[in-house]
């Protein structure tokens, strides 16, 4: 008997069990997947779940393999393996940190820039983070720079590449909501623009007002100087700012599709190394690899996630989740705060992969009939995101961080630190709240 | 003297390595056609000449399909997975390897074989057999000097059936580790560069 308290019991259920599932550690996928064929069964014996709805499922995966969005996954995580495993990323830290270091604070302002460049050319936090706290924690931490300061701005501008475009968090959110990815990525590329400026002026207005915290570098710490220095700066600087245009710019005039983008631009990373003569074979294959894996995953727990949300779906979960979101307090701002809380909440514990695949799908039904702007909706997402990622103390980029720290630095510091950029992030989600014109103008502006 | 379970966990991770590494190359050249495609596409635009056809455009997504899904259980085999650690992380080895050895019999391979069974009828259908079990004609592309379908649809069920051959022997190797016969090693080779993250 299927009484409606019995479906929304069973899909209610079926969520702790894949909660539970996953905090113990099993991986996503199989835990997507595992619930979902115990449900099926159970479903089934009770009476509850259609064992038609099951045959949705074969072209629902076919549909994901012939699905020219997520091939840009494959450019775009090949296209920042590059950057990275090739020392482009490294060049353009030492570079840009010579012309800046002079200035106070002007290593923590190179950070915030290198950050945002790399952000968008690479969409991988993790690398992000990691390269920038190899390369320029030590220099910081040498020249007397604030622990503090220091680590929150390589932990905030490099958690920017799941904002700023191409990231993997949006080409995966986009297709979980059903927006043009084009269309998300113009239009998250204003509030990731505007995050990026508070870093870097809260940089200043910290250097200015307190100088013991962000020094200038010395004169003899500057390697290269004059007409060697400009070389240096069109040898290392120019060449990936041109490629990271042109992939950006050629998606905002219309002239590429971003799959067609993503394919130029990991083609041009290559050119970039090969300019830099640090091609070698071996590079190429172990940015394949890592690659393949991260492409075969998102597609497994795709593929898993599926049927998930269709067993879900059966159960009536999908319907009793929207009636509960439509019907909050306060219509639609109620339900946009309820998200956002949501979102952020989650985030703290659970990585992107998991809040597109799960929470996404439950919010959009309901943001859709009270009229919500999805990209703007999904901009607000990710901000959301980019603040959960680097809330102490579980935020993944913290991890990254520590993981490359020198001894010096304490945890606790890297906690800290990270305190007044998770402020900023706050007033760049109100600002987007405020104004949806951030997101909306440049997506109208553009040529879609 | 090799049993019969040793024969089975060497071949299979031979087996899983080779399509990994297959994976592996149609990546770089899943990067290249990509390429070729935007550069045939933008200068056939500007000479007046259509230089592209469907069967570049298609083939490109056929070479995604392949590289993650001959990918599948080489993820498995190098535990490349987004797992929710703050527990797991903590544990012993030991109560880890229980976990996963107890959720791959549950989840992991039921699903598979669940999910196979339920691709079957539409790739069957694909290949042309209709319902009364007669043969009709392959399915193909809908665009003009596309490809064939039935071939890649397939490779769902190539994929699922992989992966249940690598989660076996993971299952086997697991149950050896348990009963103190293996030392950890055998268990994962985990890739020796950094741990996987994709943030």
């Amino acid at each position: 008997m299927a009484s409606a308290t019995l479906l929304g019991l069973l899909a209610l259920s079926m969520f702790v069990f894949f909660f539970i599932l996953i905090l113990v550690g099993y991986p996503v996928a199989f835990s997507f997947a595992g619930t979902a064929v115990i449900f099926t069964i159970l479903g089934i014996a009770l009476g509850a779940f259609n064992p038609n709805l099951l045959k949705l499922l074969p072209s629902r995966w076919f549909g994901s393999m012939n699905n020219f969005t997520l091939l840009a996954i494959i450019f775009f995580v090949f296209m920042g393996a590059v950057f990275e495993k090739s020392g482009l990323a490294e060049q353009l830290l030492t570079t840009i940190g010579i012309v800046l270091g002079p200035l106070r604070g002007g290593l923590a302002l190179t950070v915030v820039i290198v950050g945002t460049l790399l952000a968008a050319a690479t969409g991988v936090v993790a690398a992000t983070v990691i390269v920038m706290g190899l390369m320029s924690l030590p220099i910081m931490v040498k020249y007397k720079y604030d622990h503090q300061l220091a680590t929150g701005a390589i932990i905030s501008s490099g958690t920017l590449a799941q904002l700023l475009p191409p990231s993997l968090v949006l080409v995966v959110l986009s297709d979980q909501v059903g927006i043009s990815v084009g269309d998300l990525f113009m239009g998250a590329l204003i509030p990731g623009l505007i995050l990026a400026g508070m870093y870097g002026l809260y940089v200043l207005v910290v250097a200015w007002l307190k100088p013991e915290k962000a020094p200038a570098l010395p004169p003899e710490a500057r390697t290269y100087q004059g007409w060697g220095l400009v070389r240096r700066v069109m040898v290392a600087v120019v060449p990936p700012l041109i490629l990271i245009f042109a992939v950006l710019g050629s998606i905002f005039f219309g002239f590429a599709t971003p799959t067609e983008a993503g394919a130029v631009g990991a083609f041009g990373a290559v050119v970039l190394t090969a300019m830099n003569r640090n091609l070698t074979w071996d590079l190429i294959k172990k940015a394949a690899r890592s690659t393949a894996n991260i492409t075969s995953l998102v597609l497994m727990i795709l593929f898993a996630s599926t049927y998930f949300s269709i067993v879900f779906d059966g159960l009536g979960g999908q319907e009793y989740v929207k009636s509960l979101l439509t019907n909050l307090p306060g219509g639609y701002w109620g339900f946009i705060i309820i998200a956002n809380i949501a979102i952020f909440l989650l985030g703290i514990n659970l990585e992107f992969i998991e809040i597109s695949f799960i929470a996404m799908p439950l919010l959009v039904p309901a943001a859709r009939e009270l009229g919500v702007d999805l990209v703007w909706f999904s901009v607000m997402m990710a901000i959301n995101l980019n603040m959960a990622f680097i809330s102490p103390p579980v935020g993944f980029s913290l991890f990254y961080l520590q993981s490359v720290a020198p001894p010096e630095v304490k945890t606790i510091d890297i906690h800290k630190g990270a305190i007044p950029f998770m402020v900023l992030q706050g007033v760049g989600l109100i600002i987007v709240m405020l104004i949806p014109e951030t997101v909306t103008w440049l997506v109208n502006l553009s040529a879609h | 003297m090799a049993t019969i379970a040793e024969k089975y966990v060497k071949s299979i991770d031979g087996l899983t390595e080779w399509l990994g590494w297959l994976s592996q190359m149609l990546t770089i050249l899943v990067v290249f056609i990509g390429f070729m495609n935007v550069v045939l596409r933008y200068t056939g635009f500007m000479i007046g000449v259509r230089l592209t056809s469907n069967m570049i455009i298609e083939l490109q997504w056929y070479l995604y399909a392949l590289v993650f899904i001959f990918s599948f259980p080489y993820i498995l085999k190098h535990d490349i997975n987004v797992r929710v650690d703050f527990l797991y992380g903590q544990w012993p080895k030991r109560r880890q390897v229980w976990l996963d050895f107890i959720g791959n019999f549950f989840f992991l391979i039921p699903f598979l074989i669940l999910g196979s069974y339920i691709a079957w009828p539409a790739i069957l259908q694909s290949w042309g057999v209709r319902p009364d079990g007669s043969w009709g004609a392959m399915e193909w592309s809908p665009d003009p000097s596309g490809l064939p379908r039935a071939p890649i649809k397939s490779m769902i069920i190539f994929g699922f059936f992989t992966l249940l051959l690598q989660s076996f022997s993971e299952q086997i190797k697991y149950w050896w580790y348990l009963r103190n016969k293996v030392s950890e090693e055998i268990l994962q080779e985990k890739e020796h560069e950094e741990p996987l993250r994709i943030e």
